[in-house]
């Protein structure tokens, strides 16, 4: 229980825990901190996003999958009329070969490209992702929500299917499991096409299958291994080779609907039954005699809930919240609650809030180019109408939105986002953001905003002898206590 | 508020260690500069598969032609391709690398792919940059595990440097290694970064140092400043100007005498679908931009470099419906710098004829990609055939290095 006013809390709640404050915010923290995150927590449906500019995955699919027919028509058409025109004559050809005329308005001039369907429906999912987070109360359930969508990672680099499907696997198979069961996310992500797509699985055929049987095709570990690897157990968990391939046979057949399935609606999850291997294979020792879906359903629920899991999850929030050494403690009691509870998510969150080692450990850590941005946001109170510069600051600071390095997603080391390129990248990007800013007042009460009274005496001295108002808020933003959590 | 990095670090020291060489402070200062070798690589991913058949074309298969059809380059012409040793000429877009080539310091291979067939970028680049036999491995790249083999030979010596906002696969995992990306947004100016400094030297020690070696390493990268267009025009890394820049970057550091030794670039806007003439000769033309600031910012140390440049996988052989080409299975790598054996195309040519086409639309391959890139690093640094092997390109015992790419 708060006696008095809390500063240094309310710094910890909003900083450490959440996404930065926004005007008033430090005040309205300082009087209890811990209940200031909890009562965000409980708030219902706090974590979920939905907005009209959104579409759930299968209709955002089934535009993309429309898109791509309507292309290879177009395609078939150029296709044949090339043929009839080039002349095979040689060497006259390589000149002889206007492309597709592009497009021209009325006025006979060229008309600027047409955003695509995967690039609109991106940005939308962009843009909304990026209000939510800079309108949330403290951002704790919003950084819950971005450790989950990164410890389940997913790449637009894999192609246009991800890039479509991105945003609404982090609002579908993420946001409703935050502060709910991990077993539920893990079923979830799972089954959800966008990781389906990205890990390969739409490829991974029983060999023993009827499928398997007649194409000769087989198996592809590749989501096997990452739900072992990455998703689950982790590292050093206890698994051998011959389990990630028991696992990819339990799930082969977890695919989604194409444009023309005769099965399920267009990209959505379905079940191929004649693609699943048949068998009861034994994973972690344990046999899955099961048919169907629900061998995988079954194999997926034990893995949630081994203990190998409740420590790779433990350690992973403790490095993010915390420190990078995940101090011993609070991965002890995250541990035993996530244990004890089954997986409880909102569980584990309440005992992350409840370590008093969590409040008292110096700021170790610093912002990711994300939080970074949406912590500017957040004190400024400044919100494009455009995703456009904030994706171009993300990819500026490599942390391109949902296009992390590999399946183990961004980094989350204090080495890796205060290396020496990035530092720089980030001055120049807090430079531009400064000269974009307008109107936001004095530079010192932003400064009261985001620090309050435990701005330093040099930062404060630094904010108030730049040379100009862009000047001061670009040292402001790239401050210690701006860029530290 | 406090922070864990406010540790006793003095100011003083911080400002001793300042000026220019800080930012490979770093890494511990080579021993000795009087080495008889002073070897360089640079290694370039072209992402998105770079079409070889256009690139280096096989003018004389008397299949070319008419398989290629408005893709296919022309001896002749305003837009003539140019000769390299008369079965193949090089896009007229590279004019640098063709006077490299009749110099003897650039060569072509030819006919050459990863052990990758499927038709992913996504996991051809994968394969391409991780060094290993299939996809699912991102944890290190090749190069950076060959920088970490030879410190641990000669801790000193050896360093890597990754060019991007985010380093290439290729330079990332267990060797530290030093980062730099060429600018995108206007530089904050030396009066604001000297405030932000003397403010993380006050309040954040570990701030400062990395705030500090990030300034100094892009001074040296930028020194002498962006003339002409390129101060005017700041491209991304698939246009000219982008890739010029990245190279004039990595070039000055190379050149840097206790700098890095290796260095990981990669330009982007290969995938030539549509409008394939137009977007290569653009392409291509940046990649030569970028061969000719290599030349020009290494200086002396030119004569001991050798760049190669990789694509993850080629085009399909047939031009498809819309001016472009498709994915296919071999490309090029071209090699050019002064320590490159030129002047050459190092090809097993598979021919052209629909039954040589690799299941009937690309060109086949008849090298591996890793075997060229052990070669590189067998010749440059001496790896042993073990390491190159087992660590740098595991389970590639089979796959034995080209030897005699570099001259010498």
């Amino acid at each position: 229980m708060a006696i008095g006013p809390d500063p240094r809390g309310a710094l910890v709640a909003l900083d450490r825990f959440g996404l930065g404050a926004k005007p008033g915010d430090l005040a309205a923290a300082a009087a209890d901190p811990r209940g200031f995150l909890l009562e965000e927590m409980r708030r219902p449906n706090v974590g979920r996003l939905e907005s009209a500019s959104l579409v759930p995955s299968n209709v955002a699919l089934q535009a993309l999958f429309a898109d791509q027919q309507e292309k290879r028509m177009e395609r078939e058409r150029n296709m044949a009329s090339e043929a009839a025109r080039v002349s095979m004559a040689w060497p006259g050809a390589a000149t002889a070969a206007p492309g597709p005329a592009p497009p021209r308005g009325a006025d006979g001039k060229q008309k600027p490209p047409e955003a695509s369907i995967e690039q609109k429906l991106f940005r939308a999912e962009a843009m909304a992702r990026f209000e939510k987070r800079a309108r949330a109360q403290a951002g704790f359930v919003e950084r819950l929500v971005a450790f989950w969508s990164n410890h389940f990672a997913v790449s637009v680099a894999k192609g246009q299917f991800v890039r479509v499907a991105a945003g609404p696997f982090e609002r579908e198979a993420i946001r409703p499991h935050a502060l709910g069961r991990f077993a539920d996310m893990l079923a979830a992500v799972e089954s959800h096409p966008a990781m389906l797509f990205y890990l390969d699985n739409q490829r991974s055929i029983g060999p023993a299958s009827a499928a398997g049987r007649f194409a000769g095709k087989g198996l592809n570990e590749n989501l096997a291994r990452e739900i072992l690897e990455l998703h689950t157990l982790g590292v050093g968990g206890g698994y051998s080779q011959t389990d990630v391939n028991a696992l990819a046979r339990i799930v082969t057949g977890w695919s989604f609907a194409e444009a023309e399935s005769e099965i399920g609606e267009p990209g959505g999850f379905v079940f191929k039954a004649n693609w699943h291997e048949p068998g009861a294979p034994v994973l972690l020792g344990r046999a899955y005699p099961q048919k169907g879906r629900d061998q995988g359903a079954a194999a997926l629920a034990d893995i949630a809930r081994h203990p190998a899991t409740a420590t790779h999850i433990a350690t992973k929030l403790a490095r993010h919240f915390v420190d990078d050494t995940a101090p011993k403690p609070i991965v002890d009691a995250l541990t035993k609650t996530f244990r004890e509870t089954d997986g409880d998510l909102s569980a584990v969150a309440d005992t992350l809030i409840q370590s008093d080692l969590a409040w008292s450990e110096p700021f170790s850590k610093i912002r990711t180019p994300d939080e970074f941005l949406v912590a500017t946001a957040r004190a400024t109170g400044v919100l494009p109408n455009d995703p456009g510069p904030y994706l171009n600051r993300l990819n500026a600071m490599g942390m391109p939105l949902w296009q992390p390095p590999g399946p183990n997603g961004y980094p989350d080391s204090v080495d890796a986002w205060a290396s020496p390129e990035a530092m720089k990248l980030r001055l120049d990007v807090a430079w531009q953001i400064a000269q974009s800013l307008k109107d936001i007042g004095h530079p010192l009460s932003l400064l009261d905003t985001a620090a309050g009274l435990a701005a330093s005496r040099e930062t404060r001295e630094a904010v108030s002898r730049a040379e100009s108002r862009p000047q001061a808020l670009a040292i402001l933003l790239m401050s210690p206590e701006f860029q530290r959590r | 508020m406090s922070f864990a990095s406010s540790s006793a670090v003095s100011r003083r020291r911080l400002l001793a260690l300042g000026g220019v060489s800080l930012a490979l402070a770093y890494f511990p200062r080579a021993a000795s500069a009087s080495t008889a070798r002073d070897p360089r690589l640079v290694v370039i991913v072209l992402r998105g598969a770079l079409d070889g058949l256009s690139a280096v074309a096989p003018i004389g298969d008397p299949d070319y032609a008419a398989l290629r059809g408005s893709l296919a380059l022309s001896p002749v012409g305003d837009k003539a391709a140019l000769p390299l040793d008369g079965f193949f000429a090089l896009h007229p877009a590279m004019p640098v690398f063709a006077r490299l080539y009749k110099e003897g310091r650039g060569s072509v291979v030819h006919a050459v792919a990863t052990s990758y067939r499927e038709r992913s970028h996504f996991d051809g680049q994968d394969v391409l940059e991780s060094g290993h036999p299939g996809p699912g491995y991102t944890e290190s790249g090749w190069l950076n595990r060959a920088v970490f083999a030879l410190q641990s030979a000669e801790p000193t010596r050896h360093r890597g440097l990754g060019v991007g906002a985010a380093a290439p696969l290729l330079m990332r995992g267990p060797a530290a290694s030093l980062g730099w990306a060429p600018q995108f947004l206007p530089p904050a100016g030396e009066d604001l970064a000297q405030r932000v400094l003397d403010l993380y030297t006050h309040s954040d020690p570990a701030l400062a140092a990395a705030l500090r070696a990030g300034l100094d390493a892009d001074k040296i990268a930028t020194s002498g400043g962006l003339t002409g267009d390129m101060a005017k025009a700041r491209g991304g890394m698939d246009q000219p100007n982008g890739m010029r820049q990245a190279a004039m970057g990595a070039a000055r550091l190379l050149a840097t005498p206790d700098g890095p030794r290796v260095a990981a670039l990669a330009f982007d806007g290969w995938d030539t679908h549509a409008n394939e003439n137009g977007l290569l000769a653009t392409r291509l033309s940046g990649l030569d931009g970028a061969l000719e600031e290599f030349e020009k910012g290494l200086g002396e140390a030119w004569k001991e470099t050798a760049i190669v440049a990789i694509t993850e996988f080629g085009r399909t052989a047939r031009v498809n419906g819309t001016g472009g080409s498709d994915h296919g299975t071999a490309s090029v790598a071209f090699l050019a710098g002064g320590a490159v054996r030129g002047a050459r195309v190092v090809a097993d040519w598979p021919g052209l004829k629909s039954s040589q086409l690799y299941q009937g639309r690309d060109l086949a391959a008849t090298q591996d990609l890793r075997a060229v890139a052990k070669g590189l690093l067998a010749d440059q640094f001496g790896l042993s055939a073990q390491a190159l092997a087992e660590k740098i390109f595991p389970d590639s015992a089979a796959v034995a290095p080209s030897r005699g790419l570099i001259s010498g």
